[in-house]
């Protein structure tokens, strides 16, 4: 598809972005060849080497059991990654699923749905999960279900938005003259117009929702120790701050970079993705 | 025969419910009701907001009207379900206005003639290509162009595209919404002509929607002319443009361009013993709308003054009487109903002015 094409062109050129997709890249690669790349196991604990600053045997130096802080960093990535990712899809489907039908039906359809979106922004998210959790059994799986569930409103409002302009346009109203059913006219028509501000919006979820697990892994209510997380390093950071400054500074610095990755990512997307610049050049 | 026919087709639009207040409407069609016979070209004319387009989507079913009948091959439109509504679908097609917004961008040509063959089962998936690649001959494309992307097309050539799609279901209706109006006039010229020789090779019917007079005079048989969301004047197109009978359609006629002067000229045979109104103005000479120019044998360009009035808030009377350059006592009272003029019956004209009929 040419229009991929320009996209990406677009996109590449867009500095920032490009840097932020190679970090992303990075990352994504780091947590999936975690086994292979870490040099301890995360979990092993050394009690001769405890709190031992960076060095040659450990780069980034040990936590308070002496386990190794990069490899635990390593093995923390793909919590993140997973939590990002996960979270995130499961937002997408029920916002595009809510908000479809939301505008494609309009009316009374369209004011509940768009009424219980109102009632769920309401929620401060954060404690929404707390308290989620907090009856729940905290693990992995949880905080991304959790996370989803609770973070679907932004996508469901912006396909509503697209859909409800989408749906007045002539193409659609040909197809419906066609006699395309409501499902084709929602998939085919509708929805591969409509992903746009999505993508960009689900870039922008990821770094929210690795924020997030960060946040519930450093109150220990997110992975629970000894699996490791970037926010359960934090915590045994907080602990011994004045006696070792690698265990906040490093994860803090990842999810930093991380995040921060990804939001140029997704800003880069947004500049490529404006369908006002697709039909110019080419 | 007939195959199209719209009786008293009304549409309102809800404007403001305010608290303790009456609900504002806006009238967008009126009461309209046209006929459209099998192999012919019905014309709606009119200026831009008089509802033309309303009509259009209507008679696609595509919007409920408020109130009114559709009947299609002599069943009711708006009672047709499943099969009878499928059929309905591939009988009726249409061809938009603005040909960057009718194709969707992220299909391409392929998919988009293809898709209404899918739909409809037309076709299987080998006689797909050979279908789209002739399909896409009869509108003046090669077969390369199915692999593309609408935005890699021109204006005119994503018309055509519209067209085929239009016909892949091989349709006896078309609805043309202005489908010249936003192309260049050169392209405008070819793409008229493609309809017209669809007209004479498929024995399709158009309702064809334009405010475009010369392209109505070329392609159309019977044209409606419509103000404020009523059809005003109904006749056939030669009767229509040899002798306008609305005060509205003459004006229509006198501001469109010309090349010569006396190229549209109104040679009009005023039956001014009938007409109610003193004869000082409303002269047998065309031109004479303005009173000093009365024995003025050349058409002048006749001026409209005023604004569209708001198709919320209705004059009373004629729609058109605040703007009517022949308006007289009756106009701003009555409302004129479309009838037949009384000495053109066998042309079966009918005009809505109480110039024409009076009560």
């Amino acid at each position: 598809m040419r229009l991929i094409g320009v996209i990406s062109k677009r996109f590449i050129r867009n500095r920032l972005a490009f840097i932020g997709a190679v970090i992303v890249a990075f990352m994504i690669a780091i947590a999936i060849l975690a086994p292979y790349i870490a040099p301890y196991d995360p979990t092993a604990i050394d009690v001769h080497n405890v709190l031992s600053p960076p060095g040659k045997a450990h780069l980034l130096g040990t936590d308070e059991l002496g386990r190794d802080v990069l490899a635990r960093m390593i093995w923390g990535s793909r919590v993140s990654l997973k939590v990002g990712f996960v979270a995130v899809g499961i937002a997408i489907l029920i916002g595009i699923i809510v908000g479809s039908i939301a505008g494609f039906y309009g009316r009374k359809i369209d004011a509940v749905f768009m009424r219980f979106v109102d009632i769920m922004l309401a929620f401060p998210t954060f404690f929404l999960i707390l308290a989620v959790i907090a009856i729940l059994e905290p693990s992995i799986f949880t905080i991304m279900i959790v996370i989803g569930v609770t973070g679907w409103m932004d996508v469901a409002r912006l396909v509503r938005a697209e859909c409800l302009t989408l749906k007045e346009r002539d193409f659609v109203i040909a197809a419906r003259a066609l006699g395309a059913s409501d499902i084709r006219l929602i998939f085919r028509h509708i929805l591969p117009n409509a992903l746009s501000p999505v993508f960009v919006a689900a870039t922008f979820g990821v770094a929210g929702a690795i924020l997030i697990e960060s946040g519930l892994s450093f109150l220990g209510l997110g992975v629970q120790p000894p699996n490791p997380s970037w926010g359960n390093i934090l915590t045994a950071g907080k602990d011994n701050i004045e006696v070792a400054w690698w265990l906040s500074v490093y994860p803090g610095l990842a999810i930093l970079i991380t995040v921060l990755s990804y939001n140029l990512v997704g800003e880069g997307l947004r500049d490529a993705l404006d369908p006002r610049l697709w039909d110019v050049e080419i | 025969m007939e195959l199209l026919r719209v009786s008293g087709l009304k549409k309102y639009f809800p404007v403001s419910k305010k608290f303790a207040s009456a609900p504002l409407v806006l009238k967008a069609v009126d009461g309209i009701s046209l006929s459209v016979d099998e192999d012919k070209v019905f014309a709606l004319v009119g200026e831009s907001g008089c509802g033309k387009s309303t009509v259009a989507r209507i008679v696609l079913r595509l919007m409920p009207p408020t109130a009114g009948d559709i009947v299609f091959e002599g069943k009711n439109i708006f009672e047709l379900k499943g099969d009878s509504l499928k059929k309905f679908r591939r009988s009726v097609q249409i061809v938009f206005q603005d040909p960057f917004a009718s194709l969707n961008p992220r299909k391409t040509v392929f998919d988009t003639i293809a898709e209404p063959l899918k739909i409809h089962k037309i076709a299987d998936k080998k006689d797909m290509r050979d279908r789209c690649v002739e399909l896409l001959k009869k509108v003046g494309l090669g077969a390369e162009a199915m692999k593309r992307y609408p935005h890699e097309f021109s204006g005119g050539q994503r018309q055509r595209i519209c067209i085929a799609r239009a016909l892949s279901v091989n349709p006896r209706l078309i609805v043309a919404d202005e489908p010249l109006s936003a192309l260049d006039v050169s392209i405008q010229a070819q793409i008229l002509n493609l309809l017209q020789e669809l007209k004479k090779e498929t024995k399709i019917a158009f309702l064809f929607i334009s405010h475009d007079l010369k392209v109505v005079h070329y392609f159309s048989d019977i044209v409606g002319v419509m103000y404020l969301g009523k059809i005003v004047e109904h006749a056939k197109t030669e009767d229509l443009f040899e002798d306008p009978l609305h005060p509205y359609t003459e004006i229509l006629l006198s501001s469109a361009p010309k090349i010569k002067s006396d190229r549209f000229s109104i040679q009009r045979k005023a039956p001014s013993s009938k007409l109610q109104t003193p004869n000082s103005r409303f002269g047998p000479h065309s031109g004479g709308f303005a009173e000093e120019n009365e024995s003025s044998k050349e058409t002048k360009l006749i001026t409209i003054t005023g604004e569209v009035p708001s198709p919320i808030n209705m004059p009373s009377g004629c729609p058109f009487h605040p703007r009517c350059p022949r308006r007289f006592e009756p106009c701003d009272k009555r409302v004129p109903v479309l009838k037949q003029v009384q000495d053109q019956e066998a042309k079966g004209r009918l005009v809505a002015c109480h110039l024409w009929n009076p009560w």
